[in-house]
């Protein structure tokens, strides 16, 4: 089978076309804010900002999913480790306790960059026996890392426990205020278009390539001569990384924190997000996170009974559509990846 | 001509604006009523909706001639939907007043947007200690309690009755910690054994075995929802119920877990800040409609959705319907007078109920189905421990 | 910890880890032969124990309603791979696990629109209500001997037809081959279906046993699903042996987990035992195809 892969360097022309979807998704979602002025309705920009920073761990997630073969249900788990190193930090600076020997702190521009070291250190340790693992194996085993976590941080009595964490500091990055709302929405937004470029980036690169093959014919990679363990970690631990970013974001967004941000249904849906959308598109994800969140806010406006309508369309989706609903809009190439 | 025309756009506009303006004035009261309707807790959440819409039926979805417009939804237990729905109907429905949280954990994600929006919290179940005391606000009330209260009753009971060495059973969150405190604070002995399970165990049997091994006077346990039905079944198999005796505060062997449970409680004493056979004319017809209305016998949890949404009718009731001078209805909402149906009830200064605790015991009645009898009022003008920690600002 | 209650610590570890095993069987049977991750085993789980409340209720007959309980948790298993689940043996483990994910929460729904939402009572037949002195001061439940003898009969059963008979032969054999399976004349998309009944039969079952025990409301079988996979991928997927083994050793080591470490620990008991069997054995402790 002919690797018919884009060179990176020059497939501007192959990217408009092939992520059309992607573009036009990201401009509707770059109005919502001026629709929501024009309909007065300022709920819309807090449930779209739900919507991105969903997206972001989807999209992170769906590196490792839906090009590395790897189903993590540790994501919930990586994005509570995020959003509590941003929260923890906040409280130390308000009551102006040391955490151990270290100040808190309240600066974004210190707190985001320490989330996402501190998630990438919690994957590399978690990946690294996870890996040992495959299929549905590697499916229960991240699901226990998470469960740890999510216990872990229900113990952590200091920080709320079961209750949670309010952030009472006035969070910022570097002195400016990113947290009034509609800048804080295009914050996450180019945040999501970073990431989008960053994975599309990778997985058109030669470290994304041999990804792909070890998720297809790992036995092939190794008779290449590649270890493939050393590039699935790679690529969990910038996944988790990313997603520690988004958890970081979460808690700026919501100023407040919970184990309930790492609860294994938390984990599923991520990857039900991932899925729906599309796997073998970066941007695939971005659709799922959309769909998932605006059905899972609006079906209960309707009837008690929402679950049953919502878990009919998951069902569909997956009977009719077998690519996600990037399918809808974009031809499947087995090999291409954008 | 055209400075005529544009005065003219200019008055148009000013007449829109004030008739939108007007027509505000006069739309409807909005109450965001956010509550857990799906899930396992789900049938708590739907009693409290239940007898919110039969105290909003018994004032014709109306008071002091303005409508009342309920906006439902569902937090499905999480703290971070919780905030969301809230965040939806402030800032999309724009209510004037939230109630119907369960879960303190949801309540706490979920207030401060409601409270720094301006708007009014009036809760109808969940009462963590930080918001009766330090964190106590001028528009939050609570209206069923405090979470420690359904236990403090109790613990006076037993100390009463001489039960010296009390082995003490709650899940590991938050407000089992609440149940073991305010149990604590009025049985003063100390406990023979404070053992917190994970939330939502399904087996008890090695905690019932280890119960056997300690040889305690008594149990008390909290375990709302199905984690209640799964001990108290447990325990009466494991033939524990005759040996020895299993106590409870409010909120865990009620109307949402006894169809469950069954026979197995029969004969057992649980504290309450209701029953369903309290002798005051608003409780005889709150249980007599809700049981014609729902074919079901109301919980303690629909008592205090009940008792919520007919204090706050009876505050709007007292100004007028004028929802929007907000200083007014604080006031009106703290010196509040209705006809509780769990009997005496005012507000303390930190908002939180002043109210009596109750000892009932688990029965069959006339029609065979097992209720909770009345067997006393075990405390009078019961309030919480944290007022004092509360800085009320004086109502203007 | 004194020896008597050392002993009855045992016990209920044993027990629970019967009861776990009587969850996870019908689970691990789909997974092994079939490869379908059925997650949907939770929604027949519940459904079993509903179906058999409602039958205690009419019949009054405790054998009767629960025959009865797994004959249709059967028939609904059987016309659910019929429609849908048939399709998804040839799919990824993935879509296999989002279209079941669909259905618990398609069923719960179904489920509360016929029961409601209050927790349903389970009546336990007289002769199982109480409990009986083992030796010593202990007292044990009857009806939890009773779940001790079933899931022993189960595990004994599921071995026997499944390794000596030539049933059993068919079903590994379409498992393992399915071409050939069907060239030898082996009926195997009729197989699968009633593997899959019988999976279902087995769920019915195990929610019925546990339903007498614990509440019977909607979602009931949502978390007991976790503790299935648990079991069914420590075992190694598809292993009889395996879930038994599994099921035993999470039974105890919980039970022991909650006395004596303190409550956050103790959540975290089952997990963490998963996630060191698995760095140590990346297949389960038996694996199938080794």
């Amino acid at each position: 089978m002919p690797e018919t892969q884009p060179n990176a360097g020059n497939a501007t022309g192959t990217l408009l076309r092939g992520a059309w979807p992607a573009i036009v998704c990201i401009a509707l979602l770059a109005l919502v804010p001026t629709l929501s002025a024009m309909f007065d309705n300022p709920f819309l920009i807090r449930l779209f900002t739900r919507v991105l920073i969903f997206a972001i761990v989807a999209v992170a997630l769906n590196f490792v999913l839906g090009f590395g073969g790897l189903v993590s249900m540790m994501h919930a788990g990586l994005f509570g480790v995020g959003a509590y190193v941003v929260a923890i930090l906040a409280v130390h600076d308000f009551d102006g306790a040391p955490l151990w020997i270290f100040p808190g702190t309240s600066n974004l521009a210190i707190t985001i960059p320490l989330a996402i070291v501190v998630t990438a250190l919690v994957a590399l340790l978690s990946g690294a026996v996870s890996l040992r693992t495959s299929g549905a194996y590697f499916i229960m085993i991240t699901l226990a890392f998470n469960q740890m976590l999510y216990y872990f941080f229900v113990a952590l009595q200091k920080y709320g426990g079961e209750d949670g964490q309010q952030i009472l500091a006035s969070l910022s990055f570097a002195g400016f205020d990113i947290t009034k709302r509609v800048t804080f929405y295009y914050v996450s937004l180019a945040v999501l278009v970073a990431v989008m470029l960053l994975f599309w980036r990778l997985v058109n690169s030669r470290f994304g390539i041999i990804l792909r093959a070890t998720a297809q014919n790992e036995r092939r990679v190794v008779a290449l001569g590649v270890s493939p363990l050393r590039y699935k970690l790679a690529a969990f631990v910038i996944s988790g990384a990313i997603t520690g970013l988004a958890g970081g974001l979460w808690a700026a967004g919501q100023q407040f924190v919970s184990p309930a941000d790492l609860s294994w249904i938390r984990a599923a849906d991520f990857v039900v997000m991932a899925v729906l959308g599309g796997m073998t598109r970066v941007w695939g994800a971005v659709l799922g996170a959309v769909v998932i969140v605006l059905l899972e806010a609006l079906l209960p406006n309707y009837t008690q009974y929402w679950q049953m309508p919502f878990g009919l369309i998951v069902i569909l989706i997956v009977v009719y559509l077998q690519g996600g609903l990037a399918g809808l809009f974009v031809r499947d190439r087995p090999t291409g990846a954008h | 001509m055209k400075s005529k025309s544009s005065a003219a756009i200019l008055a148009a506009g000013v007449a829109v604006f004030a008739i939108a303006t007007a027509s505000a004035q006069q739309g409807p009261i909005k109450i965001g009523h956010m509550t857990t309707t799906s899930g396992p807790q789900a049938v708590i959440g739907i009693d409290m909706v239940d007898a919110f819409k039969l105290a909003l039926k018994h004032s014709g979805d109306t008071v002091a001639g303005r409508k009342v417009e309920v906006i439902w939804g569902d937090d499905q237990a999480k703290p971070d939907v919780g905030r969301q729905v809230a965040d939806k109907m402030l800032e999309s429905d724009r209510v004037h007043m939230m109630t119907g949280i369960i879960f303190s954990n949801v309540l706490l994600a979920s207030v401060k947007p409601v409270l720094d929006a301006g708007a009014f919290y009036i809760s109808s179940n969940a009462g963590p200690s930080q918001l009766a005391g330090r964190q106590c606000h001028p528009n939050f009330f609570g209206v069923a309690f405090q979470n420690d209260n359904n236990f403090e009753g109790l613990g006076q009971h037993m100390r009463e009755k001489g039960f010296k060495k009390v082995y003490f059973l709650a899940p590991n969150y938050p407000a089992g910690k609440d149940m073991a405190s305010g149990y604590k604070r009025y049985y003063k002995d100390g406990l023979a054994a404070e053992v917190y399970t994970s939330f939502g165990q399904l087996d008890y049997s090695a905690e019932i075995a280890q119960v056997r091994a300690a040889k305690p006077d008594a149990v008390v346990i909290f375990y709302p929802g199905g984690m209640g039905i799964n001990f108290v079944k447990q325990y009466a198999q494991a033939g524990m119920m005759s040996q020895i005796p299993l106590f409870t505060g409010a909120g865990t062997v009620d109307q949402t877990t006894l169809p469950a449970i069954g026979d197995a409680a029969i004969g057992m004493y649980t504290g309450a800040l209701w029953s369903e056979f309290l002798d005051n004319a608003a409780n005889k017809r709150f249980v007599e409609d809700f049981e014609k209305e729902y074919k079901r016998i109301p919980s303690g949890f629909a008592s205090a959705s009940y008792d919520t949404a007919r204090a706050i009718l009876a505050a709007l009731n007292s100004i007028g319907g004028k929802v929007e001078d907000k200083d007014a209805f604080r006031k009106a909402m703290a010196n509040v007078k209705f006809e509780a149906v769990r009997g005496n009830f005012k507000f303390n200064k930190n908002q939180f109920p002043i109210q009596d605790y109750y000892l009932v015991q688990i029965e069959k009645d006339a029609k065979g189905r097992t209720v909770a009898g009345f067997r006393g009022t075990i405390m009078k003008d019961l309030a919480d421990a944290y007022g004092s920690d509360c800085k009320m600002p004086p109502l203007k | 910890m004194s020896a008597s209650l050392f002993i009855e610590q045992m016990l209920n570890g044993i027990q629970f880890g019967v009861m776990l095993f009587l969850i996870s069987a019908g689970l691990t049977l789909v997974f092994g032969i079939m490869n379908l991750i059925n997650l949907a085993h939770g929604a027949l789980f519940m459904l079993g124990a509903f179906l058999a409340t409602a039958f205690i209720k009419w019949t009054n007959n405790y054998l009767l309603a629960a025959v009865l309980a797994m004959v249709i948790t059967a028939f609904v298993g059987y016309v659910l791979e019929l429609l849908v689940l048939r399709r998804f043996y040839s799919r990824s483990h993935l879509d296999q696990v989002l279209v079941t994910f669909g259905l618990i929460l398609v069923f719960n729904d179904i489920v509360r629109l016929i029961w409601g939402v209050v927790p349903v009572q389970f009546r336990l037949p007289q002769a199982f209500a109480g409990s009986i002195n083992l030796f010593g001061d202990v007292q044990y439940p009857t009806f939890r001997l009773l779940i001790l003898a079933v899931g022993l009969l189960v595990a004994l059963g599921l071995y026997y037809v499944v390794v000596h008979t030539r049933i059993g032969m068919w079903i590994r054999a379409g498992a393992s081959n399915r071409p050939m399976a069907s060239a030898l004349g082996v009926d195997v998309g009729l197989i699968f279906s009633l593997v899959f009944a019988a999976g279902a039969a087995l769920a019915g079952l195990a929610g019925l046993m546990t339903g007498s025990i614990s509440s019977v409301q909607v979602g009931m079988g949502d978390p007991v699903l976790i503790l299935a996979l648990v079991v069914t991928v420590i075992g190694g997927i598809g292993s009889i042996r395996g879930a038994f083994v599994a099921a035993l050793m999470i039974g105890i080591v919980d039970t022991f987990g909650r006395v004596l470490l303190p409550p956050a620990l103790g959540s975290m008991v089952i997990f963490m035992l998963m996630a060191v069997i698995l760095a140590w054995r990346p297949k389960g402790l038996f694996p199938v195809h080794a």
